[in-house]
């Protein structure tokens, strides 16, 4: 699929009636495509080019690239300087904040900077607590909540206006997302939680890893019960596991990640080949997804083996043939100038 | 203390229960309180609220009390301060990410919820950022107050 008036880098596209940003991601969503955005870890280095080298693997096969926010509580660099580096050269990156590491007043002066760089789409996390990163010993903020944090954002947007009613001249054109996890405790109000999140802002959810069909099938049912359907636009999230240990040891370190046992063995039964049965699991995943009711794309988060995300995608047949853009895709813009 | 603050969840109900009538009694004495002067009753009050909540709830005087919202489980228990329900992080057995020998508070509300008339409905409201500038106040005196101020 490629938009009639598609934009130089660094320019937005026109807002379309009933879109509250000028991105591709939201475009792609409200014309009922199935999304597939994906996971860019940030440097620890200062060096754009390396931004630009994460990114480029991606080129053809995603719609857009979360920077996350120091996932995990680790130090890396910021996810606004990420986004900033990814929209100059036209790139639909997904912003994330988490509420960890700034306090409201940072938080809504990043919100405007990120639009004003050109950023379209904005993750609200809470954020992982310091206890998991490498910093343990800093002063975990949480000023906001994941939930606060989006009212901030539709507020920004909406009422053209900071939370202390303050006015701002333009307001940020930003889509709006939140984070769940279908697979954590209480599973019971995990939906409602969603609820609750679309009440607050969230225009769509990007879910944490999913390995287990049945309770994500219960958790849209029950967002389909609460009539969220209409509202949201679900990404669930996916991922291949590299070998049977890989998956032991994120199932135990990873907060929030749920791994059942039937994917271990088959990761263990499948002995030297496991990376390409990990592989062949996420791809059977993704197509099993996109049959579900309410699933509207998929969220590949493949930390250090970001080279395997389009094999994935090309197999999972999930793009159904669409390119989304890639610097480069139409040869409007000549190469060179992404190795600037 | 962390067994009482279990036990008050366990018996939401009640407490609930119990707040509401003796909130209406607090907010009946609106007069005796102006008389004093609600400045002058701030401190004597804080410090029974920080006696009685912090035994029965491990309240940390945020000063907006939510309790009635979350099944009697103080959401600022929460290491990262959630008032809007749990992380992605709770751990398989219902304890915290970031605190593992600790229940979720947010596991413990929505059980306390269960418990109290139209509970699940006060945990799907949305709870407004909070006003720092509270911390270390009475909770109660601000709800008499806003209960008995006339209607703007």
């Amino acid at each position: 699929m490629k938009f009639d008036d598609e934009p130089v880098p660094g320019y937005p596209l026109p807002i379309l009636p009933g879109h509250t940003s000028p991105g591709r991601l939201e475009r792609v969503l409200r014309a009922g495509q199935f999304a597939i955005t994906t996971e860019l870890a940030p440097p620890d280095s200062a060096d754009p080019q390396e931004v630009y080298d994460r990114a480029r693997i991606f080129d053809g096969y995603v719609d857009a690239i979360n920077a996350t926010d120091g996932s995990g509580a680790h130090c890396h660099m910021g996810s606004l300087a990420v986004c900033a580096l990814l929209t100059r050269v036209g790139y639909a990156p997904v912003m994330q904040i988490s509420c960890r590491d700034r306090n409201r007043i940072a938080i809504q002066g990043d919100i405007l900077g990120g639009a004003a760089m050109g950023v379209c789409n904005v993750l609200c996390l809470s954020g992982d607590g310091v206890q998991a990163g490498d910093h343990p010993q800093a002063k975990p903020v949480f000023d906001l909540d994941a939930i606060t944090l989006l009212e901030t954002a539709r507020t920004l947007r909406d009422e053209h206006r900071f939370l202390s009613g303050r006015k701002i001249s333009f307001a940020p054109r930003v889509f709006l997302g939140a984070a769940a996890n279908p697979f954590a405790a209480p599973v019971e109000f995990r939906a409602q939680r969603v609820a609750k999140k679309v009440a607050a802002g969230a225009q769509f959810i990007q879910t944490q890893y999913c390995y287990d069909m049945p309770v994500l099938r219960e958790f849209m049912r029950r967002i389909e019960d609460l009539g969220l359907l209409e509202k949201v636009f679900i990404l669930v999230g996916v991922g291949p596991l590299r070998a049977a240990k890989t998956a032991e040891w994120m199932r135990a370190n990873v907060p929030g990640l749920h791994i059942p046992d039937a994917i271990i063995k088959r990761l263990a039964d499948a002995g030297p080949n496991a990376a390409q049965e990990g592989r062949k699991l996420c791809v059977e995943l993704i197509q099993e997804l996109r049959e579900v009711r309410g699933v509207s794309g998929v969220h590949i988060m493949a930390y250090r083996q970001e080279q395997t995300v389009p094999e994935i995608v090309e197999r999972s047949g999930a793009l159904a043939g669409r390119v989304p853009w890639y610097p480069g895709r139409d040869n409007s813009i000549p190469e060179t100038r992404i190795a600037q | 203390m962390y067994a009482l603050r279990r036990w008050s969840v366990r018996h939401a109900r009640g407490l609930n229960a119990f707040y509401h009538g003796f909130e209406n009694f607090l907010v009946s004495c609106n007069p005796l309180w102006r008389l004093i002067g609600y400045e002058r009753l701030e401190r004597p009050m804080a410090a029974v609220e920080r006696i009685v909540k912090g035994a029965l709830f491990d309240c940390q005087m945020c000063g907006q009390c939510v309790l009635s919202s979350t099944g009697m489980s103080c959401p600022m228990n929460c290491p990262k301060q959630l008032r809007n329900g749990p992380c992605g992080g709770v751990r398989d057995n219902g304890h915290c990410e970031v605190r593992p020998e600790m229940r979720c508070v947010w596991v413990e509300a929505y059980a306390g919820a269960t418990r109290i008339p139209g509970g699940q409905v006060l945990l799907s409201n949305v709870q407004h950022a909070v006003d720092r500038r509270l911390q270390g106040r009475s909770a109660w005196l601000r709800v008499v107050r806003e209960k008995t101020a006339p209607p703007a």
